[in-house]
């Protein structure tokens, strides 16, 4: 591996773990990204003559905290910090990588801690954790390039001036403080997971950057059933991905895909850390939408889906979040309690309850409800329901796949 | 806030599109302008007819001139747009990625001014 390699193989195993470890003493994010960034150029003109160091991520930490120490004195305005800086140089044997501690979970905590706008979080930790520029996150989340810059400046803002802690919470809120963090890991991954077809590699990243994540939470978290719960989710989910297009690229729903197309590795995995969650006694919903999709995955051992378990799995889910969009799911798995147009008509029933105002321009409404529609013989109000669907499709291939539904109708 | 989506893409591939896929493009299309106004954002759209139809006027210090044909020579035309009124840019973005030429060409993204 040449140097250039080398340092961006380190930059990549060691951004986030590197700016945790400088941002949770100064408490400036912006600060340790432009010294971490100027260390890794640092590395790049030194190691091709001196080689590369026997400790990178020390070398870089050190030349790091030199950046920032010098930046501080320069504007005199962070001439608090140097203290902290140079104290930073005791806490840790500068010459040994494995005395680094890994601190990227106290970082994903300040990243989604409650002060912070919700919708900036997953983008605050891909960026900080992940080294993610600002231009790849908002295009993966569908956002001007400068609004996602501002809203990540702002938010690093917040965190030093609002004095967000970079810590793990203690016991008796950490249940509730780590739900944002899951919450924004899944957002990284389902942005990932919109692009079924992986034509966009960047997209595909994010999606394995979401379980990589994910993993990280759960090996510094072992023993909380939630982190294990999202993990299962993702896995589970992503052991999909292939089955999802045929071969001309061509959109194929869950209940049409062959069950050996799935990745079983991926599935038996899923498995066996949910079941490891469901033995700590502590339901919460990403456990509770991993076990949808175990369900789900249970098609390939039996051929069949237990839909009564999967509308008491939704039940528990709703009751917990309210959320509208299970209820839509719940309403789907439903209409397959009973056959034909008697199942249709519940799931439709069920459907037809819901009040919120959003469902106006929610996709899987739609679709659903021109499918059930569908199966209830009213062609009419069916097509108008699938052209509401297309309509609110952004993805040509599933917009292509409700065109022929349409057709039939 | 108003925001104006403007289409551009390239009138020959949109022409020479195989019929299937022009029909095809045609329905989602009208799916797509009905969405919008059935969320209730949409308060105007057309579709133009091609650059081949276009007459640009000019009239430097009074002196006024007409050629045939665009404003600009380039590989996207405007084709179309879209005026909307939604709560910010995200949501304007939203809806510019479900237009189906976002699939062809590219969605200009223009907030209104007043």
């Amino acid at each position: 591996m040449g140097v250039k390699e080398t340092a961006e193989a380190v930059a990549r195993r060691s951004y986030g773990k590197l700016i945790a470890i400088i941002a949770a003493r100064t408490r400036d994010v912006a600060g340790a990204e432009d010294a971490l960034s100027e260390a890794f150029a640092a590395a790049l003109m030194d190691w091709p003559q001196s080689g590369v160091p026997r400790s990178p991520e020390a070398w870089l930490l050190t030349v790091a905290r030199r950046k920032l120490i010098d930046a501080a004195r320069r504007r005199r305005a962070g001439e608090e910090a140097i203290p902290t800086l140079e104290l930073l140089a005791d806490e840790f044997d500068q010459s040994n990588d494995a005395a680094i501690p890994d601190e990227r979970l106290r970082l994903m905590f300040a990243c989604a801690h409650p002060a912070i706008d919700a919708g900036v979080r997953a983008p605050l930790i891909l960026q900080t954790v992940l080294g993610f520029d600002a231009a790849a996150i908002a295009s993966a989340f569908l956002v001007a390039p400068s609004t996602m810059g501002q809203r990540l400046v702002r938010a690093k803002n917040r965190i030093r001036e609002a004095g967000i802690p970079f810590r793990v919470p203690e016991r008796d809120e950490l249940a509730e403080r780590l739900e944002a963090v899951l919450e924004a890991i899944y957002a990284i991954y389902a942005e990932g997971w919109s692009d079924p077809a992986g034509t966009q590699a960047r997209s595909r990243g994010l999606a394995q950057e979401g379980i990589w994540l994910g993993r990280l939470v759960v090996s510094l978290l072992p023993e909380e059933p939630e982190a294990l719960g999202l993990l299962a989710l993702m896995l589970h989910t992503e052991a999909r991905r292939e089955a999802r297009r045929d071969a001309q690229g061509e959109f194929v729903p869950l209940n049409a895909q062959q069950p050996a197309q799935w990745d079983s590795a991926l599935i038996d995995e899923a498995e066996a850390i949910l079941f490891n969650a469901s033995r700590m006694g502590a339901l919460g919903r990403f456990q509770l939408e991993a076990a949808v999709q175990s369900a789900h995955a249970a098609r390939r051992l039996n051929g069949g889906t237990d839909w009564a378990a999967i509308v008491q799995l939704y039940d528990a889910q709703f009751a917990l979040t309210g959320s509208v969009v299970v209820a839509v799911n719940r309403a789907v798995a439903r209409a397959e309690l009973s056959t034909g147009s008697r199942g249709a008509a519940e799931g439709l029933a069920a459907l037809d309850a819901l009040t919120d105002a959003a469902l106006a321009q929610y996709q899987p409404y739609w679709a659903a409800r021109a499918a059930l529609l569908a199966r209830t013989g009213d062609g009419q109000a069916a097509a108008d329901a699938y052209r509401r669907a297309i309509g609110l499709e952004s993805d040509p291939a599933v917009r292509r796949f409700l065109q022929a539904e349409l057709s039939r109708q | 806030m108003q925001f104006l989506l403007l289409v551009y893409q390239d009138e020959k591939v949109m022409h020479n599109l195989p019929k299937e896929e022009h029909g095809r493009m045609y329905a989602a299309y009208m799916a797509y302008a009905d969405a919008l106004k059935k969320a209730g954002v949409l308060l105007a759209n057309h579709g133009l007819a091609p650059t081949t139809q276009a007459a640009t006027v000019r009239a430097p210090g009074g002196k006024q001139s007409v050629v045939n044909g665009p404003f600009a020579e380039t590989k996207e035309q405007l084709g179309a747009y879209f005026l909307i009124e939604v709560p910010d840019q995200d949501a304007a973005l939203s809806w510019a990625a479900r237009c189906p030429s976002a699939q062809y060409g590219a969605i200009e993204v223009r907030p209104v001014w007043g």
